[in-house]
């Protein structure tokens, strides 16, 4: 029988020396009493002294990095397994690869779990500052492990603390890093650490990093057992946030909403106050992305106009219809086929116009049969006359003609009473705009009515021809032709 | 609103209140760093350190808090969305930078996640978080880890800076359907927030290349990037939302898609319904994320047995599977592929690996298998092993209901 001698610091090198030796002196594991910290009992201790040879020994890399951890569990019999392992590895050379090793097992097991304690080490010390005024600041923290996992767990502090002193007391042993040196010492009864104003910080941030909605203490508790909670300052307030959780789920819910505060109002105006696209390119890229009122959502896709770029004229309808909206071009449906015979009879080229609509995508409610054409609200227009606008000043049109209601009040401003003021010509800062009807209200009169209709129309359409022919293009309209 | 009155504690309790929905709080995955030179703070090692846990189960790894709530959008799932009235607060580079230390140093976090609401507009907000992630680092050479939220619409210049502080970066998609973010997050649009993934994706890659003398390019984001999609808010599907993140992993690199399940909040918008977080179909969705991502599995294999579209709530999403594919069952674990092997309900990876390496010595047994760590209560139905058959277990009509747990009566009121 041999007994060999254990220190509490240094055990990982006093157990590899020792066992290194006796594996040379072929001494079986029934022969050996570790004796950790002269914590072995006496009655098999003897006075012979174990060999010392240093002789090398060949061992697998992966027993040497798990007996590294093993060493430090608390489990008196921790020794004696490693070396019995040791001890059969010399004949049966693969129980490292084979997991179902019964002794391999449950030396894994132990591996684990003093991993998990080096873990929750690594994460639940708490330091405390120190306020000691020196060059380097001071802390020290007092913690409880389950293992002896200090020693292990020391380098890790030293890698990430290493510009400050700090201390780490156990009733194992204390751990302390000053000036870059890391040393070992007796364990120790918890120090009176003096108060620290972080904690209280900390403490408002655990409480409200946490959502009550969520309460699930199974997850936490697993994770963070209760045993840890004593040293964590931020753990007394568990128990009063699951308590209050659920109350504070019921008081959200019953939480009627609250008008929106003041200053909304001056954000979203500020948000849509995006300066207007600076060129055709720019536009249609923002047009065909244009989410600014709902129209966009049902819609198949964005109707913007159509026509040459130096157009003398912009001709404004209210909104595409079905086979605009199918199409993606203005003016393709009934109403712009007949815009298109009637223009021809006032002598007035579509094609040498611009054309477009106050609002750019199509509205609709779904008929029986087709897609229902729905007026554009106010809403939508005015979100609309943002790109209506745009157009205006990128194309400088000498005449603008205004089909409708609907395209007269984004253009002129006011909607009201398109009868009385058709056939006239009102001035605007984007030039000046002509008023007539929509085709479309042409074609939904009596057959009766049409016909007088259609020549006030073509009337309309004519004295739009001659305020261009007399209108001389304007400085910016040749420059840009040339 | 009187902000000067705000105490730090009454700042940190807003806005870390703010911060709570980010699911996001890894710290792991990045260069490996230490401060054994001594002038400076902080280690990376890479896995991460949950420091602490609070009662819903999350881990504390990261001070998670917003430079400010104030924010211009209208996002309605949000709680710092301009339109509610909750308390607003706004930190600033100096209380963040101090706050992030000082935690540190105790030993309480892994480092600093820093997200914000927009102010004035998306350039100036992202330049303010960027200057306190360069402050920690080239000021106080803090070496621990930085999250940093990209805020959509930044612009790339912006980005590529913050690139260079941080570990990671993210980009919330928020929804998982365009047409669920325009409608409840008007401000925001799909299409800027792919783009900036594609650009962090961009410069990731080219901060891999070496040039032509070898000269490597500074580190840009080493631990990735990532992103969050709010499950339960609209009606999108879980298939929708797994082909979703299977085309983020793929498109952008992405390291993680977390899935948050719509949780109350305080002050809600009337658009969208406070009801109770839908926290079981969220772990069903990470549990089928892992599958595509460590265990061989296609999106369409997962929800080729949801129903409608959904994932079976009641049992796992490889069970599911198994339930459905009995014709490939039972597998010998002494002889089947790995592929295979990973497909077994109750089998994780490191069960795997550790079957193939020990087999090579023995042939299993059932109770070896128990000491490889398999769940065999699981298992035992989908395998045979030396010792073990499952007889007719296999194709038996209630297997599933050995599973699932049983059914509850309905209570009265």
């Amino acid at each position: 029988m041999f007994t060999v001698p254990l220190t509490r610091i240094g055990t990982w090198e006093a157990w590899r020396d020792a066992a290194r030796a006796l594996l040379a002196a072929r001494v079986p594991p029934e022969q050996i009493v570790w004796d950790w910290d002269g914590t072995a009992s006496e009655l098999f201790a003897t006075d012979i002294p174990p060999p010392t040879t240093r002789q090398a020994i060949k061992v697998p890399a992966d027993f040497v990095e798990m007996a590294q951890w093993v060493v430090w569990h608390k489990d008196p019999q921790r020794f004696a397994r490693l070396y019995a392992l040791l001890w059969r590895l010399r004949l049966e050379k693969g129980i490292m690869a084979d997991r179902a090793d019964a002794d391999l097992a449950r030396l894994r097991q132990m591996e684990k779990a003093v991993h998990r304690c080096k873990h929750k080490m690594r994460a639940f010390v708490r330091f405390r500052d120190l306020r000691t005024g020196g060059a380097r600041r001071s802390f020290a923290a007092w913690f409880e492990p389950t293992h002896h996992s200090v020693e292990p767990c020391a380098p890790f502090f030293a890698r990430r603390f290493a510009d400050m002193d700090w201390m780490i007391v156990t009733p194992d042993v204390t751990a302390k890093f000053t000036n870059g040196d890391l040393t070992f010492h007796e364990g120790r009864e918890k120090p009176d650490l003096p108060e620290d104003a972080a904690e209280a910080l900390w403490g408002t941030y655990f409480q409200n990093i946490f959502n009550p909605a969520r309460l699930k203490i199974s997850a936490m508790t697993s994770e963070m057992p209760k045993k840890y909670w004593k040293n964590l300052p931020e753990a007394q307030f568990i128990p009063g946030l699951i308590a209050n959780a659920e109350a504070r789920v019921r008081e959200m819910a019953a939480a009627a909403p609250t008008l929106e505060p003041a200053r909304v109002a001056r954000i979203r105006e500020q948000l849509q106050a995006v300066p207007q696209p600076a060129s055709w390119n720019l536009l249609n890229a923002g047009l065909s992305a244009c989410t600014r009122c709902p129209l966009h959502g049902p819609a198949t896709q964005v109707v913007p106009g159509h026509g040459p770029h130096d157009a003398p004229l912009m001709i404004v309808g209210e909104q595409p219809g079905d086979q605009e909206d199918l199409a993606g071009t203005p003016f393709v449906g009934p109403a712009g086929q007949l815009f298109d015979q009637l223009a021809a009879r006032a002598g007035l080229d579509r094609g040498q116009a611009y054309v477009t609509n106050a609002v750019k995508h199509f509205k609709f409610k779904e008929g029986a049969k087709r897609r229902m054409h729905v007026n554009p609200n106010t809403s939508e227009v005015s979100h609309c006359k943002f790109w209506l606008d745009s157009e205006r000043t990128l194309l400088k049109p000498r005449l603008t003609l205004a089909l409708g209601a609907t395209a007269m009040g984004a253009l002129t401003g006011n909607a009201k009473g398109v009868t009385a003021r058709r056939g006239t010509i009102e001035q605007t800062p984007h030039g000046p705009v002509l008023i007539t009807l929509h085709p479309s209200a042409l074609l939904r009169m009596p057959p009766a009515d049409r016909p007088a209709a259609e020549d006030a129309f073509v009337a309309d359409l004519m004295l739009a021809a001659e305020t261009l022919a007399q209108s001389t293009p304007s400085v910016d309209a040749a420059a840009r032709s040339a | 609103m009187n902000n000067m009155a705000q105490t730090l504690q009454e700042k940190l309790a807003i806005l870390s209140d703010a911060a709570r929905y980010d699911a996001s709080c890894a710290s792991s995955g990045t260069t490996r760093r230490d401060s054994r030179d001594g002038k400076g703070l902080g280690s990376t090692e890479g896995s991460g350190i949950c420091h602490a846990y609070a009662p819903d189960g999350r881990c504390i790894s990261l001070l998670k808090i917003l430079m400010t709530n104030f924010c211009i959008y209208d996002c309605a799932y949000c709680v710092n969305r301009v339109s509610s009235n909750v308390p607003r607060a706004r930190f600033n580079v100096d209380e963040v930078v101090s706050l992030t230390l000082e935690f540190y140093r105790r030993n309480y976090i892994e480092g600093l996640f820093l997200s914000s609401g927009v102010i004035r507009n998306p350039d100036d907000t992202m330049s303010d978080m960027v200057r306190i992630a360069k402050r920690l680092r080239t000021v106080e050479n803090f070496r621990g880890y930085i999250h940093l939220k990209t805020i959509p619409d930044a612009s790339p210049e912006i980005i590529a800076e913050a690139g260079l502080y941080a570990d990671r970066l993210s980009i919330n998609v928020e929804l998982p359907t365009d047409r669920s973010v325009q409608a409840f997050a008007p401000e925001k649009n799909p299409a800027t927030i792919r783009a900036a993934m594609g650009n962090v994706r961009g410069l990731r890659t080219a901060s891999k290349d070496r040039s032509h003398t070898g000269k490597r390019p500074p580190i840009f984001a080493p631990a990735g990037q990532s992103t969050q999609m709010i499950v339960g808010a609209d009606g999108a599907t879980d298939a929708t939302i797994l082909t979703r993140s299977t085309s983020l992993y793929g498109d952008y690199k992405l390291r993680r898609v977390y899935y948050s399940a719509f949780s109350p909040i305080p002050d809600s918008t009337a658009k969208l319904p406070l009801i109770k977080p839908p926290m079981m179909r969220e772990h069903r969705l990470y549990q089928a994320d892992w599958l595509m991502r460590f265990y061989g599995f296609g999106v369409d294999e997962i929800t080729s047995v949801a129903h409608q579209g959904n994932l079976d709530l009641e049992i796992d999403p490889k069970l599911a599977w198994a339930l459905q594919n009995r014709h490939l069952f039972p597998l010998d674990v002494n002889k089947a592929s790995r592929d295979m092997l990973l497909r077994v309900p109750g089998f994780g990876t490191k069960t795997v690996n550790r079957i193939l390496t020990t087999r090579r010595h023995r042939t299993l047994r059932y109770d070896d298998l128990l000491r490889l760590g398999a769940s065999l209560k699981k298992a035992q139905a989908f395998v045979t092993a030396l010792d073990w058959t499952p007889g007719s277990l296999t194709d038996s009509v209630n297997l599933r209901a050995r599973f699932a747990p049983p059914p509850e009566q309905l209570t009265l009121f």
